[in-house]
């Protein structure tokens, strides 16, 4: 059963009372809330997530709530509890669902160590993954966004997990995180896109969420293989160009990027150095996402990878 | 008859200590494997929050059982002993440079705690995590230890004046130092308790039992009697028990190594007298057993009993005790562990100094102190 088989009054009273245990990717989250904004962002982002029914194992138990005192009719504020316990300090009421989307960032990155953990986004098309590191502000999402509109897989938006046994990608699709002038832009660059509700004046600006598209949804089990790494840079004006960088370089640049990295000991090293190996790796410079499809839809695999 | 009923009902009958996951895992690992779902759900929240989990992994997997745990439980088992195993190794090598901070000072290096587990690879060590590194060294070195160490990267974290003085005049340690670069936090102690607390166990005697590590002319570790009593002090007097389960088990871990070891248990007994640490000890092998069954010979619990309080002050205790032991968890909570949590607190903070002087403390903390952020 989807989230989308309940009616939003439903999904409402389930997430007060027992909480609904949300599937994403390969985690399942147990989640109840009290705050109307997070339970419709549920209901129009995750509408293609399964709902699990019986297991009654979760891997983290989440909750968005109002705090105890008087910020709860005061400056309304939010709680992000993990298991009880409040991780970040509260937020204004206003920013609960973009606080729901960092939190479960949160749970994955601090958690999980059978995967080599990136902060990049990841796409896939015909069996060939790209992996794209960038720090905040490079227009990695943009990129990501506008790809996953144009037919490639959207395994991740925010974290490359890279199973340390094989080296393959496991997916997390989940909403995409648009900041600023990119949320217009992608709704521009596609009608048909399903947006949360601009947040304004968050600590990274104004966000909203894109809704991931049903069928990456669909195939959330699906492992990829990865080929290219690719470090995007958005410059406004600039002709798109696409640049080998040596292995050498991109390693340390993705090292740079990883969560969990030098937590790995070896085994970091190793799947570090598996990933490089697969890859072609490149400095990516765009400023018309029309360009940058036409690019990464001529991208080959390295001759040997498959 | 009734007043030996009262006597056994006061002192010898454990009370009724809920049956927590948590504490049931501990005690018998190989019953983990008929575990529900739901259960495990349960036990792995408890286990994460008393920084367990890695424990609890190992404990399977020592028993062959980590296999038979399903797989979306052993996943959180797994990703935990990553992170112990990281631990691990980060300790050998702060322990690495800390050598070579003091190798100039000339005096040995006590390890404390869990560093000491781990260098002198006691079970304790096993699925164990940090936060930081202790040391104990003679009085007398404080100053030229200090001083290496900050020549080597190390800084004080506690700036204010008056912080200053509580650690330099009234505590046992030496403000935590912590790297500039590596973030990596060292505490300097040279005595177990505070010089204001009403206990003085003699840090001569503690230094002069200390045995070399094997292989290292330049570290020592306590004295197996003396490694559970400052485990047992450092538990029972502390202010902050959210780490106290994993404080037990480390407890529990010496004890079953060490009870190997012949005259061990009558060691332990003099030494208590001999430091004056019964009443940590006492409590320290009455926690153990009724949390987590650790064996302990028969004459053991009677010579411990010179350090028990009085019967009415012991049922007030254990029911603090056997509420804020347990993980800070809901599921481990009862309506009166808030309240346990904070007693304890008042209980740590009074034996660690004379009344007048912690009215003292109380009002330069609540009303002079700079508030943090």
């Amino acid at each position: 059963m989807n989230v989308s088989a309940l009616t939003p009054s439903e999904l409402k009273l389930r997430l007060k009372k027992t909480g609904i245990y949300l599937q994403t990717g390969s985690f399942i989250t147990h989640l109840k809330t009290t705050i109307p904004s997070v339970a419709k962002g549920i209901g129009l982002l995750y509408a293609d997530y399964p709902l699990v029914e019986q297991d009654g194992f979760a891997d983290f138990h989440i909750s968005l709530v109002h705090p105890r005192n008087l910020r709860r009719w005061f400056k309304p504020q939010v709680l992000f509890l993990f298991d009880g316990n409040t991780i970040f300090k509260p937020l204004p009421l206003d920013q609960a669902f973009p606080m729901l989307e960092w939190g479960l960032n949160w749970c994955v990155s601090n958690h999980v160590n059978h995967c080599l953990m990136i902060h990049a986004a990841v796409v896939e098309k015909g069996g060939y993954a790209a992996i794209m590191p960038a720090p905040p502000g490079s227009g990695k999402s943009t990129l990501c966004a506008a790809l996953v509109n144009r037919g490639w897989r959207l395994l991740s938006d925010e974290l490359a997990l890279v199973r340390v046994v094989d080296g393959k990608l496991i997916p997390l699709p989940r909403p995409v995180s648009l900041k600023n002038e990119s949320i217009e832009i992608i709704r521009r660059y596609e009608q048909n896109a399903i947006f949360s509700r601009k947040v304004a004046d968050t600590i990274k600006g104004t966000v909203a969420h894109m809704k991931a598209p049903a069928d990456s949804i669909a195939r959330a089990t699906e492992v990829a293989q990865v080929a290219w790494v690719i470090f995007p840079k958005y410059q406004a004006g600039a002709t798109t160009c696409l640049e080998t960088l040596p292995q050498s370089r991109a390693f340390m640049r993705v090292a740079d990027n990883s969560f969990n990295y030098s937590l790995l000991g070896l085994n970091g090293f190793k799947t570090m150095a598996s990933l490089i190996d697969a890859s072609l790796c490149y400095d990516f410079t765009y400023s018309k996402l029309d360009d940058a499809i036409e690019i990464f839809g001529a991208l080959k695999p390295q001759p040997s990878s498959k | 008859m009734v007043k030996r009923f009262i006597t056994l009902y006061l002192t010898d009958i454990p009370n009724v200590i809920p049956n927590y996951l948590i504490l049931q895992a501990l005690r018998e690992p190989e019953a983990l494997i008929s575990l529900s779902l739901p259960d495990w759900d349960l036990l792995i929240r408890q286990a994460r929050r008393a920084n367990l989990l890695a424990r609890i992994c190992i404990l399977l997997d020592e028993r062959g059982l980590l296999e038979q745990v399903p797989p979306k439980p052993r996943e959180h088992l797994e990703w935990s002993r990553v992170i112990s195993e990281r631990h691990v190794q980060a300790v050998h090598w702060e322990i690495t440079l800390i050598r070579k901070a003091l190798a100039k000072v000339g005096v040995p290096v006590i390890l404390l705690k869990g560093a000491a587990y781990v260098m002198a690879k006691l079970p304790p060590a096993k699925g164990r995590l940090f936060s930081d590194i202790d040391i104990i060294v003679p009085k007398d070195s404080l100053n030229a230890v200090e001083a290496a160490l900050m020549l080597h990267g190390w800084a004080a974290t506690h700036h204010d004046a008056y912080d200053q003085r509580y650690y330099r005049t009234w505590m046992h340690e030496l403000p935590p130092m912590q790297h500039i670069k590596r973030m990596t936090v060292i505490d300097v102690h040279h005595a177990i308790l505070p010089e204001t607390a009403a206990l003085h166990p003699d840090s001569a005697k503690l230094l002069a039992a200390a045995q070399p590590l094997d292989g290292y002319d330049d570290l020592k570790v306590f004295a197996p009697a003396d490694m559970v009593l400052h485990s047992a002090v450092h538990l029972f007097h502390n202010d902050q028990l959210d780490q106290g389960l994993r404080d037990l088990v480390d407890i529990d871990s010496l004890l079953r190594h060490f009870s190997k070891l012949p005259a061990f248990w009558p060691n332990l007994a003099v030494r208590a007298q001999e430091l004056e640490l019964t009443r940590p000890l006492f409590y320290a092998l009455r926690y153990a057993v009724h949390l987590l069954n650790t064996p302990i010979p028969s004459g053991m619990m009677e010579a411990a009993k010179s350090g028990r309080p009085n019967p009415l002050t012991l049922i007030f205790t254990d029911q603090l005790f056997e509420r804020a032991l347990m993980p800070v968890h809901k599921s481990c909570s009862d309506w009166l562990t808030g309240a346990a949590r904070q007693l304890l607190y008042v209980r740590a903070t009074w034996l660690r100094m004379p009344p007048l002087l912690l009215v003292r403390h109380l009002f330069h903390k609540a009303f002079i102190s700079p508030k943090p952020e």
